[in-house]
C-alpha cells in the first residue's frame, strides 16, 4: 500500500493493511511535525509531491525491500499539502514472521525515501518560509 | 523540438511557474539541456543539487531528450 494524502494520515489503515495474513511482527514508524528547526520556530509544514514519481520511486523502495528481507506487507502513507505541529508526516509500516527483518525494512525504508523520493518540505516560521536542503 | 518541463520545490518559486513548454534542439543530453536552463535562469545554480526526471524516472546526464517527454527539475528532496 502506497499513498500520498492530502487527509490526514491513518496509522490504524496502514497497520490493518500489514496485518493481514500470517504475520509475527509489525513495525511502524511514524514522523510528525516538529515544532522547531535548528532553535527556530516552526509554525507549520508543507509538503509537495511529483505524485506519479514519488508513487513509483517509493514502489521501487518497496519492491527493492521484499527482495532484501522476508517481509510479507509493507505499508507507505506520506503526507501532502500544509501540516501543523505534530501532524503526521510520514507512517512506515511493514509486517514478517520475525521482528529484525520488520526493524530493518522499515528504517531502510525512511532512510530511502528520505534520499531518493520527489517529496518536497516548506518550514514555515514566523517570519518567513524556507525549502529543506535547497540552498547550501 | 518542443518539451513539457514541470518545477517543483524551490524551483517552481525561483522560475515562478509550475510548468513551461521550452523549444530545445533536437535529441539533446541531459547535461545539455541543464546547461541552457541554468544559463536562463542562472539562479538554479545556487542549489545544493539538480537532477532531472525524464517520463518521471531520474535520468542521467548523458541521457538524450525527445520530443513530448515530460521532464522535471528535481531539486534536493526533503520527504520523511
Amino acid at each position: 500500500m502506497i499513498e500520498l494524502d492530502f487527509q490526514p494520515l491513518n496509522t490504524q489503515k496502514a497497520i490493518v493493511y500489514v496485518s493481514e495474513g500470517s504475520v509475527g511482527g509489525i513495525n511502524v514508524f511514524i514522523g510528525t511535525v516538529r515544532n522547531e528547526t535548528n532553535g527556530k520556530k516552526v509554525v507549520a509544514l508543507e509538503f509537495e509531491a511529483y505524485e506519479k514519481m514519488a508513487i513509483s520511486e517509493l514502489q521501487k523502495i518497496v519492491d527493492s525491500v521484499s527482495s532484501r528481507w522476508p517481509v510479507q506487507r509493507v505499508a507507505v502513507l506520506h503526507a501532502q499539502g500544509r501540516k501543523n505541529i505534530g501532524d503526521l508526516a510520514v507512517v512506515i509500516a511493514v509486517s514478517a514472521a520475525h521482528r529484525d527483518a520488520a526493524f530493518q525494512a522499515c528504517r531502510y525504508i525512511i532512510d530511502t525515501l528520505k534520499e531518493t523520493v520527489p517529496i518536497w518540505k516548506k518550514e514555515i516560521f514566523e517570519d518567513g518560509e524556507v525549502w529543506v536542503a535547497a540552498h547550501p | 523540438m518542443q518539451v513539457s518541463v514541470l518545477f517543483f520545490g524551490i524551483t517552481k518559486d525561483l522560475i515562478g511557474k509550475r510548468h513551461i513548454s521550452m523549444d530545445l534542439p533536437d535529441s539533446i543530453t541531459v547535461a545539455e539541456f541543464k546547461r541552457i536552463l541554468q544559463e536562463r535562469h542562472p539562479e538554479l545554480l545556487d542549489l545544493n543539487s539538480l537532477a532531472i526526471a525524464i517520463n518521471s524516472s531520474y535520468a542521467f546526464e548523458g541521457d538524450l531528450i525527445h520530443a513530448s517527454d515530460e521532464i522535471a527539475l528535481i531539486p534536493p528532496v526533503s520527504g520523511g
